[in-house]
């Protein structure tokens, strides 16, 4: 798939950047007819939609709080992607990450923020990919499908959680699932207080985000190891060829991919929650697959995606204020049809590129011999 | 007798937790034996309870219900081959993308048509599915042991009770004695020599994702119909992820994987009953953390001997060889 | 899963010009048969006519279009242009589906069962005979034992083709041809997988198939085959028919020259080799495949710095298998790789990183498959196994512009067109990435250079170029060990040749020595004594 635009002569920029427009504008076409099937306007929906995203600042504070997410859970999925490995675990990865957060600011609160701070991003890394390396372990060494093992992982996770919530952690004296609240020096500061805007949840995990974009680009564009694993997920037996192990790569990228997803933690649990729940992971793992497809997984495609779910998720509920009809779940349905066209009929309109842009190429032609 | 009739209780609970878990699993067991791997087993099960649902509310019926069930997984599961087969997509993130899809659309649909926060109303009588006294059950409820076998455990269940455990050997009879059993079976673990062979490869993949997608929607009808009354986002509640374990854990064959399927619906039944069972307050230590951790451990249980199967630490699990493999021609 | 869509249209005037001796009409006849893939020709107005109750050979190297012909025979792929005759009328062959109703059956080079099955399932898969199995069944395996009995086919019906040897398998996929009615039957490549024993048999079997009045059609590359059973041989080269012989008018020599062909000679200019010291020493090495065959035999030789050796071969007999294991890329089963004073036994091998830091280099067989990623820019695919160099890497970061900059001082030396490092890998023609792959392991010069089929798929001008560059590398004083099934590219380049066959090297020839003909007899298998005596 990765040469489909080596071999017909499209140029780039129609295969990296209008196909997936096209896709998306395929998906939202569909849920413009959902919409309008249940009596109401499309146009009008867009428009509350923009505006709930971006009309005002509080607006553009949730939108950006809700990028946070995608951003980690893209970025987990991209450098399985990069080796070739499809890591669904993102939810079950995230629920850990979360928990090695929560279990930080709980009883290690008497340090100071500045400590605080890295020993909370470490444990929602080394939580996430502790969940993620046994499925990498058991696809490396005894082929045992990640794809599968990732998704039991993430029922274990969830019942873990749910365990440890109603049992070990619980507030005394409560009912609900959930620990007691942190500690307030250990919280990661909104962006409100820190410059002078409306309150929000964005907080300075968003930062972290971007670091984490800025890592990923690197790793995996201008290191060693990076390019191992992109060797191994383009063609093992190049990989073999040069003397580079799929079985470590394969590992080594599940348990980047993890700690990626695990610092979903950080933005929930230290920046928004400020102590730890049940189910803060809500499905940003498997809409995490959408962000990197659209994103073409690559940082700035995943950030550009990331940005786009997150305008979604918080238009999606100014629009749920505005017109009752249409609730939360309709953005749940445009999340899965972007992920339909973006993914599983990511060639469908290819065909029909070819032969506007596609060109007789001599180049393709020698190359395919 | 108390004993004997808290195991009566539990078995009788355990069939019906199981009966859509057992009509899932065969639904995925067509699938995955043609060499279509089906993560969207979940979205078929919850798109065909809103739809049996629905239908059933707005039409009294109880049978359209069905049949809308049935064509609305039938729908989805064409979606995925039209996905997979026809345009050779990754078929884990075309399950993924229908998953999501029917967990919104299910709710959006459900409040345009009711405007109930996504639930159908109650469903009157005749648009469910109710218990089936059989012949006597009542005569011989008091006959010891053997009476109430077959009046608890026999008699008394609904109609797609039956159908679920008559779906098991129908589907070992399809797979194992038919032509189209047999040509299913190759599918998935060589099309190329069903290719060969003069047969088509795509067709016979469709066909496989139809009858994943009739016993879908009857898994799906059970819920909202026959277990309940109403159809509830989210309501399949990762049942359809269950199935698939007990397909794996019963490595893709009708027989094992019903027992498989009984013995999750075992564990659930089980860990709603030993919930609160026990006196934990009079439990000290590590006993208390044993008893309150017990129920969460036999929750996830089936997820643990899943992942432990693929290792290969208990058995091993050798999937159809072909799927999740698009079939193209080789050059 | 139609039936009988085989449209026949008679065409007498065709049936009485190529009838046979026996005065009926040719079991199967091809008339100018074209097809592409792409810019690739692999058949060019192929006619051939196949005499029916013969056994008919089809010969020619890896690439010349036998197995495209044959494919297109059997439906799988449709012809650009061309007619197709069975038995004198012409046949509308769209699906294999049309092939079986025709009478065709074909036994495909990998085969096409299904591991699980049982012998008689998959004898019926597609001719069920109705939609239950049980009735199919029993009237099958009636069928079966007395087609078994027939051509002596003995085979266990009930029995998991899985557990199955490949010489089993193999009539399985007989019977199956046999049980659709099969009157002409296509063997691809039979012989390939068979120990000597198992391909004995097979020919039993075909000659009493023959008998019996079937038509064989024999795709090989082993000349041995052609003529120990055929009647009739069709030698094709380069997706061209190059001969249509009778097998008794012809001999061993000449089909393998057929078959090679005359090639313009690209003699390259060199002086005599001066052998210095030994670089590299293989002893007793095996090498067993996935599927548990040995597909390398005990072999030994030297390799001594300022020399070229060359391995010649039809593709097929271990050579690919011995680079590997060479390379560090497949694990011997047992003996010894020497490289200068590094001993490394099968039970210590290396991987290719590990070969490489002992001062070797490799030119992979092939660059689609290991030489280049594809998707990888040039430079990248420059670095592709010296990724770890010190020279461009940073304690994190990778020096990308040093990379880049090396990429382009390797694609000016080697006329890499267009020489542009940031250009994706696949989008250079063949011979291009030849280069890339080459300028990359012969730019870090290697005590020994491990070089597989340096210029398939190149161009003449890459040709030469590669060919100067290797005897310099040679002149330079590294040892340089060629695999090549090009016989000319061998006899130019190398100073020593040895000759593999069916895992084992045969024997060994001087570049003074070595002519055509006495190869070609090596590479049939026969010892080189014997061969200078034929000769």
């Amino acid at each position: 798939m990765a040469g489909a635009a080596a071999n017909t002569g499209v140029p780039r920029w129609v295969a990296v950047g209008l196909l997936p427009v096209i896709n998306l504008l395929a998906a939202f076409l569909v849920s413009g007819l959902v919409i309008l099937a249940i009596g109401e306007n499309p146009l009008r929906a867009l428009a509350i939609l923009l505006n709930g995203a971006f009309g005002y600042q509080e607006g553009i504070g949730f939108t950006l709080y809700f990028t946070t997410n995608f951003i980690f859970t893209g970025l987990a999925v991209a450098v399985a992607f990069h080796c070739g490995l499809f890591n669904i675990g993102g939810e079950g990865q995230a629920t850990l990450g979360g928990l090695g957060v929560g279990l930080v600011l709980l009883y290690l609160d008497f340090l100071p923020f500045v400590l605080i701070l890295p020993v909370a991003i470490a444990a929602a890394v080394v939580f996430g990919a502790a969940w993620s390396y046994l499925p990498g372990l058991l696809q490396a060494k005894r082929g045992s499908h990640v794809v599968i093992t990732t998704i039991m992982f993430n029922f274990i996770a969830s019942a873990l959680m749910v365990y440890l919530l109603s049992q070990i952690l619980i507030k005394p004296g409560q009912m609900s699932p959930e620990s007691r609240e942190v500690a307030q020096h250990t919280w990661m500061p909104f962006m409100h207080d820190i410059f002078p805007i409306a309150r929000s949840p964005w907080n300075g995990s968003f930062i972290v985000a971007l670091l984490a974009c800025a890592f990923l680009w690197v790793f995996v564009w201008h290191t060693r190891w990076g390019y191992e694993i992109r060797t191994v997920g383009a063609n093992a037996s190049a990989a073999v060829y040069a003397g580079i192990s799929p079985s470590r790569n394969i590992i080594l990228a599940m348990v980047i991919s993890g700690g990626l997803a695990g610092m979903l933690g950080v933005n929930e649990i230290m920046g928004v929650n400020h102590r730890l729940i049940l189910n803060f992971s809500a499905g940003y793992g498997f809409v995490g697959i959408a962000v990197s497809l659209m994103g073409r997984n690559h940082p700035v495609g995943i950030v550009l995606a990331s940005l786009l779910f997150g305008a979604l998720f918080q238009g999606g509920a100014d629009l749920a204020f505005e017109i009752p009809k249409i609730t939360r779940e309709m953005v749940v349905f445009i999340q899965g049809l972007v992920i339909l066209f973006a993914g599983a009929l990511e060639y469908l309109f290819w065909p029909f590129l070819v032969a506007v842009f596609g060109r007789e190429a001599d180049t393709a032609l020698a190359a395919a011999e | 007798m108390e004993q004997f009739d808290f195991v009566i209780l539990m078995l009788d609970a355990m069939l019906r937790v199981s009966v859509p878990l057992v009509l899932a699993a065969m639904a995925g067991l067509f699938s995955e034996r043609s060499g279509i791997v089906d993560i969207g087993l979940e979205g078929k099960m919850l798109g065909a309870a809103f739809a049996a649902a629905a239908v059933g509310a707005l039409t009294g019926s109880v049978w359209l219900g069905l049949l809308a069930g049935i064509l609305a997984s039938v729908a989805l599961a064409m979606l995925h081959g039209y996905a997979c087969i026809t345009h050779n997509g990754n078929q884990v993130v075309s399950g993924v993308a229908i998953n999501i899809m029917v967990a919104g659309l299910t709710v959006v649909l459900g409040i345009a048509l009711f405007s109930r926060g996504g639930q159908t109303p109650q469903l009157p009588a005749e648009a469910r599915f109710t218990a089936l006294t059989w012949p006597g059950a009542e005569a011989v409820a008091d006959v010891p042991i053997l009476g109430a076998l077959y009046s608890e455990l026999l008699s008394g269940h609904n109609l797609l009770v039956y159908v679920a455990f008559l779906a098991v050997p129908a589907t070992w009879w399809v797979v194992y004695r038919t032509r189209f059993g047999l040509r299913l079976r190759a599918v998935g673990e060589s099309p190329e020599a069903v290719d060969t062979a003069g047969i088509s490869v795509a067709g016979m993949r469709y066909r496989a994702l139809i009858l994943t997608g009739i016993l879908c929607g009857v898994a799906g009808a059970y819920l909202s119909t026959a277990q309940s009354a109403f159809f509830v986002r989210e309501m399949s509640a990762g049942k359809g992820f269950i199935a698939l374990a007990a397909l794996i854990f019963g490595k893709w064959r009708p027989v094992p994987v019903m027992l498989a399927c009984l013995l999750f619906g075992f564990l659930e039944a089980a860990s709603a009953r030993l919930q609160g069972a026990f006196d934990v307050d009079n439990a000290s230590g590590f006993v208390r953390e044993v008893l309150t951790g017990l129920p969460f451990l036999i929750d996830v249980l089936p997820f643990i001997l899943v992942v432990l199967l693929l290792a290969g630490f208990v058995g091993t699990a050798v999937a159809p060889k072909a799927s999740g493999i698009p079939y193209v021609k080789e050059r | 899963m139609s039936e009988g869509g085989a449209s026949v249209s008679e065409r007498p005037e065709a049936a009485t010009a190529a009838s046979g001796r026996a005065g009926l009409p040719p079991a199967i006849e091809l008339r100018g048969i074209n097809k592409s893939f792409g810019p690739v020709r692999a058949n060019r107005d192929v006619s051939l006519v196949i005499q029916k109750g013969s056994i008919h050979g089809i010969v020619g190297e890896n690439g010349a279009g036998k197995s495209t012909l044959m494919s297109i025979l059997y439906g799988f792929y449709q012809a650009d242009s061309g007619e197709v005759f069975v038995d004198g009328r012409k046949a509308n062959i769209v699906s294999p589906d049309d092939a079986i109703a025709a009478g065709i059956g074909m036994v495909h080079q990998h085969f096409m069962l299904v591991d699980p099955f049982t012998v008689l399932e998959n004898v019926v898969l597609g001719a069920e005979g109705g939609a239950l199995l049980a009735e199919g069944k029993a009237k099958a395996r009636s069928e079966l034992q007395r087609l078994e009995h027939e051509y002596s086919l003995e085979v266990d019906i009930d029995a998991v083709v899985g557990d199955l040897s490949v010489g089993l398998r193999q009539r399985i996929e007989i019977l199956k041809a046999l049980y659709r009615g099969a009157e002409t039957l296509i063997l691809d490549e039979p012989t390939g997988v068979l120990t000597p024993q198992e391909a004995d048999h097979l020919f039993r079997i075909l000659a009493s198939l023959k008998e019996q009045g079937k038509t064989i059609v024999l795709i090989t590359h082993k000349l041995r085959e052609i003529m120990a059973i055929t009647d009739n041989v069709t030698v094709m080269r380069g997706g061209e028919v190059a001969a249509n012989v009778a097998t008794k008018d012809t001999d061993t020599e000449q089909l393998a020259e057929l078959m090679v062909g005359r090639k313009v000679l690209l003699r390259v200019e060199k002086t005599p080799a001066q052998p210095t010291e030994t670089v590299l020493t293989v002893t007793g090495l095996n090498v067993v495949d996935g599927a548990g065959v040995r597909r390398v035999k005990d072999v030994g030789f030297t390799v001594r710095a300022g020399e070229i050796v060359g391995i010649a071969g039809v593709a097929g007999n271990g050579q690919s298998e011995l680079l590997e294991a060479l390379a560090g890329i497949r694990q011997p089963a047992s003996g010894h790789i020497r490289v200068r004073d590094q001993d490394i036994s099968a039970e210590h091998a290396v991987d290719a990183r590990g070969m490489r830091e002992l001062g070797l280099g490799h030119v992979p067989e092939d660059r689609h498959r290991m030489g280049l990623v594809m998707p990888f820019a040039a430079n990248e695919s420059s670095i592709l196994g010296y990724h770890y160099d010190p020279a461009y890497n940073g304690r994190i970061i990778m020096e990308r512009q040093k990379i880049i900059d090396l990429c382009a001082a390797q694609m000016k030396a080697y006329d890499v067109r267009p020489d542009n490092p940031l250009l994706t890998s696949a989008n250079f023609s063949g011979g291009n990435q030849q280069k890339i792959v080459v300028a990359r392991e012969m730019e870090r010069n290697p005590d020994l250079l491990l070089v597989g089929q340096p210029t398939r798929g190149v161009d003449i001008g890459a040709i030469e170029f590669i060919h100067r560059r290797l005897i310099e590398m040679r002149d330079a004083g590294k040892a340089v060990l060629l695999v090549s099934v090009e016989l000319d590219e061998i006899m130019s380049l190398a100073d020593r040749i040895l000759v593999m066959f069916d895992g084992a090297i045969v024997g060994e020839v001087a570049q003074s020595e070595a002519n055509e003909q006495v190869l070609g007899l090596m590479m049939a298998g026969v010892s080189p004594d014997a061969a200078d005596e034929v000769a």
